[in-house]
């Protein structure tokens, strides 16, 4: 089969050798955890639980408001301490629920049903939703209103999306190869819930033997075929993926499901079929903490609001007093200002930059025009316009050159000879204009 | 939270975190040094003189912006090659014998007016090299059309002048260059290696497609320019070139003499004064192509390269609008899925 993929795209140092060996083990158990109740894309959960009160692992301690919006379970059973305001990994402060870990790990009630192949689309779509399961790629959107389509856009087609573009990270690449049988299982959960006969995984090929694995596990089943992908980023963004897969292209601004399809990422199905089959809430997941700043990366499972710092520990610590830290992988995560943030559901990875591999953001010159970045743009932009207009005050301009349209990947600013933070402009003319 | 920790420095800075290895710089000093076998053969050519010719243009041309950089007390940008790269470019289009003020004159044409006035590196709307050659071919039209006979001998300083074979293609016709040069074959030779009156770098075509296919293999430069404007510039000599009939000119001998492959690999292909989109950069390469044939076939001068660049230059804001990439999804509709 011919390898698929997408046109433009770059070819960043992939750094994957740093962890992709390592197994998915479990962290220490927190002393504390600090649960935030927004941990995705739509409205704040409403707090359930208070000060003093006794929870067990999995208790829901944030209920949702509103259809777009995931409940909020406990990772660990003990005692919550305190409520407040918490900062989130991008600094944004968010009422969170601390709760101390009483190491009994006592769970609500979590009962084995092999039989949950049975139940109704609805009642597979109640778990999803009941379980506070959202994408874990790192947008964090929530998981049943993606599998909630409207009528007039009928989905045939589920994709997970195992293709894992951003260098360094390997947390959808260890379970693709721990747990092939349980990403299957969590795809063909989401195909019936959609009530879709096709299934397609799509894989980077510089992991062929996660390739091999799920090929492998999928392999009795018709309706599901896996693809191995062209090793590009950003070949994991949606619209990139359903391109290289599907051959489709989702119109500008709209949504995998205006052509019928829906993606999920590798860690959401296992989450799916975990729910499905015992009623697991999202309560863990797997974060790789890796990078040339610390000291042994690894692959953990980690419980949802385990504090970074705690991470960074776990893995030896820094090689270096100065570092960079980063939420999520090199291109889109976010660079953490303090450490004492808690891993969200969306959380892949924990990447540490010493100083020395930092590119410093200061400092850079003015466009030379030479179109690297217009030539591998995945979206067709022209990111260098757009950089030019922004930065001399054009802020309406830009919305001739399809502004709205950027998603953020980063490729223009990675490849650009002059440094410039394409990216950055890009943001400043997005919250300055209205679309 | 509550328990100390051990505090680290953080660095903050906004995605992406990392960023590939290539700079300004890095480019400009490999265009330079992809345009160093010409300068050889050049050398090679014309001797001594060519070279501190071609050294004097580089000197006055970085000694311009850092002057100017620094009475506006801007920051100095004179080592990230690109005003070195100007220099170079306008000394390898002096004739051998210019007088030593020529290339002053003209490199501070280029740095400062083309491109300083503009606002520096980026900003500027013409080949800044090309303006500093055209403001000397108009203001000492005699001294920058004097050529001196190539010769291998490297201390021959008392070469004959002598007509470069446009000039000669020009005035007298194709008989009279294949009599100076012997026969075809040798008049292919000669112009291929170079030993041909003419422009300091221009002559040798072997060394500057070497030159070319570095730029080419590194990514520097792509084949759309040069491939449009050499392809263009081949089929109107073809069909046009010949006297009398249609299809009788000589496309190889355009190719290679005057400052044709000069022009189109190393001039043309400038990011800040050519169009950015692939599909724009054929228009852009045609236009250049067609212009220089016009002038060589019908125009005043001989040569046409310089001016149709120049005349082009003008036109790559406005082909970077036509050419708007296509936004993803904006056209093709939903296709069916791949059975």
């Amino acid at each position: 089969m011919a390898i698929a993929t997408f046109k433009g795209g770059i070819h960043p140092p992939d750094k994957k050798e740093l962890s992709k060996g390592k197994n998915i083990s479990p962290t220490k158990p927190p002393k504390r955890v600090v649960i935030p109740l927004v941990q995705h894309i739509g409205a704040p959960c409403k707090l359930a639980v208070g000060v003093g009160q006794e929870v067990k692992k999995g208790e829901v301690i944030g209920t949702p408001e509103g259809f777009v919006s995931a409940p909020v379970h406990s990772s660990v059973s003990g005692k919550v301490i305190a409520i407040g305001d918490f900062p989130l990994a991008t600094g944004r402060m968010v009422t969170s629920v601390v709760i101390e870990n009483d190491g009994k790990e006592e769970w609500t009630s979590l009962k084995d049903n092999p039989d949950y192949m049975k139940l109704s689309p609805d009642e597979l779509k109640g778990k999803v939703k009941d379980a506070g399961i959202v994408g874990m790629g790192g947008a964090a959107f929530p998981a049943h209103v993606k599998l909630s389509p409207p009528k007039e856009k009928p989905v045939d087609v589920v994709i997970l999306n195992g293709a894992e573009c951003e260098p360094y990270l390997t947390a959808d690449y260890r379970l693709m190869l721990e747990r092939p049988q349980d990403v299957v299982e969590g795809l063909k959960i989401l195909m019936r819930i959609l009530g879709v006969k096709k299934g397609f995984i799509g894989i980077e090929n510089n992991k062929p033997d996660a390739v091999e694995a799920v090929k492998k596990a999928a392999s009795g089943e018709p309706g599901i075929q896996v693809y191995a992908l062209e090793v590009k980023y950003p070949q994991g963004a949606e619209k990139m993926l359903i391109k290289a897969i599907a051959g489709r292209e989702v119109p500008p601004r709209g949504l995998p499901m205006d052509v019928g399809v829906v993606v999920q990422n590798i860690g959401t199905a296992v989450a799916i079929y975990e729910a499905a089959r015992y009623g697991k809430p999202l309560i863990e997941r797997v974060v790789t903490v890796t990078g040339e700043g610390i000291k042994e990366p690894k692959n953990l499972m980690v419980k949802i609001g385990t504090i970074v710092s705690d991470l960074i520990e776990e893995c030896g610590g820094f090689k270096s007093e100065t570092a960079k830290v980063i939420s999520g992988g090199p291109m889109m995560g976010f660079a953490m200002y303090s450490l004492d943030v808690p891993v969200t559901k969306g959380t892949s990875g924990v990447l540490v930059l010493p100083e020395e591999d930092v590119v410093h953001a200061e400092g850079f010159g003015p466009c030379i025009r030479c179109g690297r970045c217009i030539d591998i743009c995945p979206m067709g932009l022209m990111p260098s316009m757009l950089s030019v207009l922004s930065e001399k005050g054009f802020y309406e301009e830009t919305k001739d050159y399809n502004l709205f349209d950027c998603f953020e990947c980063g490729s223009c600013t990675y490849v650009c000879p002059s440094k410039r933070p394409i990216v950055q402009f890009i943001r400043l003319a997005k919250s300055l204009v209205k679309p | 939270m509550a328990e100390a920790k051990k505090e680290h420095q953080l660095i903050v800075s906004v995605s992406p975190h990392i960023k590939s290895e290539e700079t300004t710089s890095r480019i400009m000093w490999s265009v330079n040094a992809s345009l160093l076998p010409a300068i050889v053969m050049g050398a090679y050519f014309f001797g001594p003189r060519a070279v501190i010719t071609v050294a004097i243009s580089i000197i006055a041309a970085v000694l311009s912006e850092y002057i100017f950089q620094k009475a506006l007390k801007r920051k100095v940008t004179v080592t990230d090659g690109s005003v070195f790269l100007t220099g170079l470019l306008l000394g390898m289009n002096l004739p051998p014998s210019v007088p030593f003020y020529i290339p002053i004159i003209g490199s501070f044409v280029a740095v400062v007016i083309t491109k300083q006035l503009f606002g520096g590196l980026g900003f500027n709307v013409f080949n800044p090299a090309l303006i500093g050659r055209a403001f000397l071919l108009i203001s000492f039209p005699r001294l920058m059309t004097i050529w001196k006979e190539p010769s291998a001998a490297f201390l021959h300083l008392d070469a004959k002048t002598t007509a470069t074979p446009l000039g000669i293609l020009k005035e007298e016709g194709v008989a009279k260059l294949m009599e100076v040069f012997g026969d075809k074959i040798n008049l292919y030779t000669q112009l291929f290696v170079g030993h041909r009156a003419g422009s300091i770098g221009e002559t040798s075509a072997i060394a500057l497609l070497i030159g070319a296919v570095f730029l080419l293999y590194r990514g520097y430069i792509s084949w759309h320019i040069p491939v449009s404007f050499l392809g263009t510039a081949a089929i109107i000599a073809w069909i046009f070139g010949g006297k009398g009939a249609l299809f009788a000119g000589d496309p190889i001998v355009h190719l290679l003499s005057g400052g044709m492959l000069l022009g189109a690999f190393f001039m043309a292909t400038d990011y800040v004064t050519c169009p950015s989109v692939k599909k724009g950069q054929i228009l852009f390469g045609i236009g250049c192509g067609f212009l220089t044939m016009l002038i060589r076939l019908k125009g005043g001068y001989p040569e046409g390269v310089m001016f149709a660049i120049l005349i082009m230059n003008c036109f790559s804001p406005l082909i970077d609008r036509g050419f708007k990439t296509k936004v993803f999804g904006a056209i093709k509709r939903t296709k069916e899925i791949k059975k």
